[in-house]
């Protein structure tokens, strides 16, 4: 070294001649008011920063999320007590509408039976009174032909005695034939 | 990478592509600190590659806790998942080990965590600076934990918090010999907390260098390529892994000042 002048300025008991580490840089103790009085500076910047701005921060970011995941949790859970109460709610009607429902089917159905049994009333009395109705025609009938039955046996037997040869006394033929008939 | 040293330092550039023809590896040229202007000496204040890593190790983390979260987002973007998960991951972890009382150092550890992961990981730019490879840093950082636990305990528990040596379950005879080692790894504590941070960086970086430097052997060099990105690979883990090693070691050493018992 003593013979490069130049470098010996430079080259302290650290650097050689070349510029290249003489033993460990790092026990190189020339040094190490430099990078100590550094490393405070940088320290206390670094410590500032976070300690003011960015640790406040972040933790205030963090229990913001915290707090926001909390009350979304708490409202999810009102909200599934609500969806609970709706199927309730739900529920109920269904069976409201269910039996009212059967109610108004039942009344109908009442209403219709009643309406049944009167028709059923009038038809039976309509059919009786057809019915005696007929049966006075039939007697009618009946009776009316007794009637020309007695009539056309008058008259037939008024013939026959005429066909006989005889003298058709009307008195003595109606008393024969109803005697006759009568049997 | 090894390019890279020879373009900054222009002069040398004759001498390295001398060395050039044979292997030539310089694993902890990536170390040096070197002023951002000019080639002066350095002093406290002179800003350095360091104070540029430093600064881009902020950058990163206001870009991913301030900016990522400015729209405070009820159902958060891709970045700020991110960072809402690692102030859940230090949140929760701080909680589960030192109890509601820990949570009031909230702040302190989350500051540590993202200032070592993100450093952690600027560093793993191919010809960035890495800050947690160095003692300087670590130490400082491991020393901090230290006197925070050692003062808190006194605050807080007043002579109780020697407790934290006599272990009151082991058998009589053996509680001073128990408490002198007890004692010892009190002590040691900042030592392999610090160290354990810088070496595994420093370690992994220097690997892939020498690796790189293999690559200039033309039958050699694939399988030097693949051994990088496997290291590269491998880095990554250590990355976030150191990160949440250094983390949780510190939420395990505020217990002991919060709860000194055994």
């Amino acid at each position: 070294m003593a013979t490069e002048p130049v470098y010996e300025e430079v080259a302290g008991t650290c650097v050689d001649s070349h510029g290249s580490a003489i033993g460990m840089p790092q026990l190189c103790f020339d040094w190490f008011p430099n990078q100590i009085f550094w490393l405070v500076i940088t320290l206390v910047v670094i410590f500032l920063v976070l300690s003011r701005v960015a640790l406040p921060r972040i933790a205030a970011i963090l229990a913001e999320r915290q707090g926001t995941i909390t009350n979304d949790l708490a409202a999810a859970e009102d909200l599934k007590a609500k969806a609970v109460e709706a199927e309730e709610a739900y529920n109920k009607a269904l069976a409201d509408a269910r039996s009212e429902a059967q109610r108004i089917a039942a009344e109908a159905r009442a209403e219709i039976q009643s309406g049944l049994d009167d028709a059923i009333a009038k038809a039976d009395a309509e059919i009786a009174a057809k019915a005696a109705e007929s049966e006075k025609a039939i007697a009618d009938i009946r009776a009316g032909a007794l009637e020309s039955i007695q009539v056309v046996a008058k008259d037939t037997a008024a013939e026959l005695v005429t066909a006989l040869g005889g003298e058709a006394d009307a008195k003595a033929i109606d008393g024969a034939v109803d005697a006759q008939t009568k049997g | 990478m090894a390019s890279e040293t020879t373009a900054a330092h222009g002069a040398e550039g004759a001498d390295h592509a001398a060395e050039g023809s044979s292997l030539v590896f310089h694993p902890m040229d990536q170390f040096i600190v070197k002023p951002l202007f000019g080639d002066g000496a350095i002093a406290w204040y002179t800003p350095t590659n360091v104070t540029l890593w430093l600064f881009l190790a902020i950058v990163a983390i206001i870009g991913l806790l301030v900016l990522s979260t400015s729209k405070r987002a009820i159902v958060p973007t891709r970045m700020q998942s991110i960072a809402e998960l690692a102030y859940g991951f230090i949140y929760k972890m701080l909680e589960d080990i030192c109890g509601k009382e820990g949570v009031k150092f909230f702040p302190y550890v989350m500051t540590l965590f993202m200032f070592i992961v993100t450093a952690n990981f600027l560093g793993l730019i191919p010809t960035s600076f890495t800050t947690t490879s160095h003692f300087a840093v670590t130490i400082p950082l491991a020393l901090a934990v230290f006197l925070t636990v050692t003062i808190l305990g006194f605050v807080k528990n007043g002579a109780g918090f020697l407790g934290l040596f006599w272990v009151s379950s082991a058998p009589l005879a053996l509680r001073p010999i128990l408490a002198i080692i007890e004692l010892i790894s009190y002590f040691v504590r900042p030592v392999s907390h610090s160290i354990r941070l810088a070496g595994n960086v420093m370690a992994g970086h220097a690997v892939i260098k020498v690796f790189a430097g293999f690559a200039a052997i033309a039958a050699i060099s694939p399988v030097s390529v693949l051994a990088i990105t496997a290291m590269y690979g491998l880095e990554v883990l250590v990355a976030f892994i150191q990160a949440y090693v250094f983390t949780i070691l510190t939420c395990v050493y505020l217990k002991d000042a919060l709860h000194p018992s055994h």
